[in-house]
C-alpha cells in the first residue's frame, strides 16, 4: 500500500462523524439534548459541587474586600503571586476555542465541526475567569474601572507605554470578540430550537435568542461571509492576546522575563493547555451524552497531536530560556537558570519539566492517543504543568532579582487556594449550565458535514 | 373567499439538490422576487435566486479603518496632547507603543461591524415574518428546503405562479398569507 491510500484507509477507519446520520437525526440527537433529556441525578450532583466552590470563590473574594490583599500570600518583591498566575493560565486555556473555531475553520478542517461550540463555550468561561484576577488584584477593586480610558472630572489619562494597558484592550476585545463569534454561531441552531421546543417558555427564550432567523438563501449568504471575515478577525486576535500577556514579562528587566523567546513560547503555551482542557471536557461528555459518534476518535487523535506539536515548541521554549541563560553571559540570567534548577522552587521546576514535556511524549504512541481515559490523565497532567509553568515565571523571577538585599520567599494562603480552586468552580458550573441549556455541538455545522448536503450546480 | 392579498407561495423540497435545482428554474422562468430557506448555508444559491451584491466586507473594512484610526488617535491625542506626561523620557507621541492597542481596537470595530452589520443588512432581529405562517416552515431549522415567490413579483400571479411551482415536482405547495 501506497503512502496516500495507507492515509485514505486511516481516514477511513476514523471518520469526522459516523455514517448513516441524516439532518433529521443529526438535528434530534442533539437538541434532544437540550429539550427533552431530563437532567440526571449525576449532573445534579456534579453541578451542585461545582456551585459550592463558585460560592466558596465569592466568600474568598467577599474577604478580600474586607481586608486587602493582605490575606493573600503576595508580599514585596513577589507583589504578582497566585493573582497573575491563575490570570494567565485562564487566559491561556481560552486559546483553544478560538483556535479550533477561527483557525481551523480557516484551514479548512472539517472535523472542528463537532467541537467548536463548546471549544468556544469554554473559551468565554475561561476568559471570564481569567478577568476576575486583574480586577481583584489591583489593590481597591472598586477602582478597576480606571484602567480604561473614560473622560474623568480628574483631567488624566491611562499610560499607553506601558504593556499592562495594552493588555487591558487585548483580553477586553478578546472577550468580545469571542462572545459574538459564539453567539453569532449560536443563532441558526436557536431556530432549530426554537421550532422544535414545546415548552411555551422555551419557545419564546430561544425565538428571541434566534433573532427571527428563518435559513433564508440572502441571510446565509451574508451570515457565511461575516462569520469568515469574524474567524481571520479572530485569528491574528487570539496570537496578539498571548503575546501581549507575555509583553507584561518581556518587557519587565527581570531575570527570567526580559527575553524575546516569550511571545511564540507563550502562544504554543496557550494552545497547549487549551486543547488539554478541550480534551478534558470533551471525554467525558462525549462518553455521558453518547456523542461518540460526533466526537469521534479522530477528534482525540487530532487534539493529542495539536498538544504534542505545542508542547514540543514549549520545550523548545524552555531549552532556548536554558541556552540563552549561560549562552548570553549575563550572570543574573545564568543564576536565574542555576535558581530554577537547584533553588527554593527546585522542586515546582522539576515538576513542571515532568509534567509539559516529559509525560505528554507518551502521545507518541498512537494507541494511547486513541485511548480517552490515557488522554484525559496526560490532559491533567498538561493542564498542572501550564500551571506550574507560570508559578515559575511569576514567582521565581521575582523572589531572586539583582540584589540579594531585595530577595524574598512566596507562600500562597488559603485565600490564594479558595480563590483559585473556587474559578474552577465557577469554570465547571458554567460549562454544566451550558450543556443543559444550548446545543452543544452546532447542529447546522454538523448537516454541512452530511453526503447529501452536497450539490452541483 | 380570497380577496385579502397573498405574501406569496411556498414549495417545498426534499433536498438541497432539489432546492437548487428548483431556484435557478424560477429564476431563469423570470422570476427575481424569490427566496430560498434551507437549514444550512448552501454554496451557490444566493446566487441562483439572484442575489449578488454581499456588502458585509464593505462593512467590516470600514469598521476596520474607523476602529484603527480610533485606536491610534485616541491615544496620540490622550498621550500627547490633552495629559502630555513624561514616561522614562520616552518621547509624548511614542508611536511604536501605540500599535497593539491601535491593532487590538482595529479587530474590535471590524467584528462588531461584521456580526452587527450582517444582521442589519438581513434585518434581523425580526420575530415575525409571514413564511413563519406556515406550519410546515418549521422544518425549514431541521432537513426541509422551501422556495418562495414573493407575490410583489410582476410575473407574480395566484395561479400561474402555482402551476409553474407545481412543475418543479416540490414535495408540497402552501400558500403564504401576509
Amino acid at each position: 500500500m501506497d503512502e496516500q491510500s495507507k492515509m485514505t484507509a486511516n481516514a477511513q477507519e476514523t471518520p469526522v462523524m459516523e455514517p448513516g446520520y441524516t439532518f433529521g437525526t443529526v438535528t434530534e440527537k442533539i437538541s434532544a439534548i437540550v429539550l427533552t433529556r431530563p437532567a440526571s441525578n449525576g449532573w445534579f450532583v456534579g453541578f451542585g459541587i461545582a456551585f459550592l466552590m463558585t460560592m466558596m470563590m465569592l466568600y474568598a473574594i467577599g474577604y478580600l474586600f474586607l481586608k486587602g490583599v493582605g490575606i493573600w500570600g503576595v508580599t514585596i518583591p513577589i507583589g504578582w503571586g497566585f493573582a497573575i498566575i491563575n490570570f494567565v493560565w485562564w487566559i491561556g486555556i481560552g486559546h483553544a476555542g478560538t483556535l479550533i473555531s477561527a483557525i481551523l475553520l480557516l484551514l479548512r478542517q472539517s472535523w472542528r465541526n463537532s467541537i467548536n461550540r463548546f471549544a468556544e463555550a469554554m473559551t468565554l468561561f475561561a476568559v471570564a475567569c481569567a478577568g476576575i484576577f486583574p480586577g481583584i488584584h489591583v489593590g481597591r477593586p472598586w477602582l478597576a474601572y480606571w484602567l480604561f480610558p473614560y473622560p474623568s472630572t480628574m483631567g488624566v489619562w491611562p499610560q499607553f507605554r506601558s504593556p499592562l494597558m495594552w493588555d487591558v484592550f487585548a483580553v477586553s476585545t478578546y472577550a468580545t470578540i469571542s462572545a459574538l463569534f459564539w453567539f453569532i454561531g449560536l443563532v441558526p441552531d436557536m431556530a432549530t430550537l426554537r421550532d422544535r421546543a414545546t415548552h411555551p417558555a422555551a419557545r419564546i427564550i430561544y425565538g428571541m435568542l434566534s433573532l427571527g432567523w428563518r435559513g433564508s438563501a440572502r441571510h446565509w449568504h451574508r451570515y457565511e461571509t461575516a462569520y469568515l471575515l469574524l474567524a481571520g478577525l479572530a485569528t491574528p486576535l487570539v496570537l496578539s492576546v498571548h503575546t501581549v500577556v507575555s509583553f507584561d514579562f518581556a518587557v519587565g528587566i527581570v531575570p527570567g522575563w526580559h527575553t524575546t523567546i516569550f511571545p511564540p513560547y507563550f502562544v504554543a503555551g496557550a494552545i497547549y493547555s487549551g486543547f488539554a482542557m478541550v480534551l478534558m471536557l470533551a471525554i467525558p461528555i462525549r462518553k455521558i451524552y453518547n456523542l461518540e459518534d460526533f466526537i469521534t476518535e479522530l477528534h482525540l487523535q487530532n487534539a493529542a497531536k495539536v498538544m504534542l506539536a505545542t508542547g514540543l515548541i514549549v520545550a523548545y521554549g524552555y531549552g532556548i530560556e536554558a541556552f540563552m541563560g549561560w549562552y548570553s553571559g549575563d550572570r543574573y540570567d545564568a543564576f536565574t537558570l542555576w535558581n530554577r534548577l537547584h533553588g527554593p522552587y527546585a522542586i515546582p521546576y522539576w515538576s513542571l519539566l515532568v509534567c509539559n514535556i516529559f509525560i505528554p511524549q507518551v502521545l507518541w504512541i498512537r494507541k494511547l492517543r486513541s485511548n480517552p481515559v490515557a488522554l484525559f490523565f496526560v490532559s491533567l497532567v498538561i493542564l498542572v504543568g501550564m500551571w506550574l509553568e507560570r508559578f515559575i515565571i511569576v514567582v521565581v523571577s521575582l523572589s531572586r532579582d539583582f540584589l540579594t538585599s531585595s530577595w524574598g520567599m512566596y507562600y500562597p494562603t488559603r485565600w490564594d487556594w479558595m480563590t483559585y480552586v473556587g474559578t474552577i468552580g465557577m469554570f465547571l458550573a458554567a460549562i454544566f449550565l451550558f450543556v443543559r441549556l444550548l446545543p452543544m455541538i452546532s447542529i447546522f455545522e454538523m448537516r454541512t458535514l452530511l453526503p447529501e448536503a452536497e450539490v452541483k450546480e | 373567499m380570497k380577496r385579502e392579498r397573498m405574501y406569496g407561495i411556498m414549495a417545498e423540497f426534499d433536498s438541497a439538490q432539489a432546492l437548487i435545482d428548483a431556484a435557478k428554474r424560477t429564476h431563469e422562468a423570470g422570476y427575481n422576487k424569490i427566496d430560498a430557506y434551507s437549514p444550512f448555508p448552501i454554496e451557490g444559491l444566493a446566487e441562483e435566486i439572484g442575489f449578488h451584491r454581499d456588502e458585509v466586507p464593505l462593512v467590516v473594512l470600514i469598521g476596520g479603518i474607523v476602529g484603527g484610526l480610533t485606536g491610534y488617535l485616541m491615544q496620540y491625542w490622550m498621550s500627547a496632547v490633552d495629559y502630555p506626561l513624561n514616561i522614562g523620557g520616552k518621547p509624548y507621541h511614542s508611536w511604536p507603543a501605540f500599535i497593539v492597542i491601535t491593532f487590538e481596537m482595529t479587530i474590535l470595530f471590524a467584528g462588531i461591524s461584521a456580526v452587527f452589520g450582517m444582521l442589519a443588512l438581513n434585518g434581523l432581529p425580526m420575530p415575525y415574518h409571514p413564511v413563519f405562517n406556515v406550519p410546515r416552515f418549521s422544518s425549514a431549522s431541521k432537513d426541509r428546503f422551501f422556495l418562495i415567490v414573493f407575490s410583489s413579483d410582476p410575473k407574480y400571479d395566484a395561479a400561474g405562479t402555482r402551476s409553474f411551482l407545481q412543475g418543479l415536482q416540490p414535495r408540497s405547495i402552501s400558500e403564504v398569507p401576509s
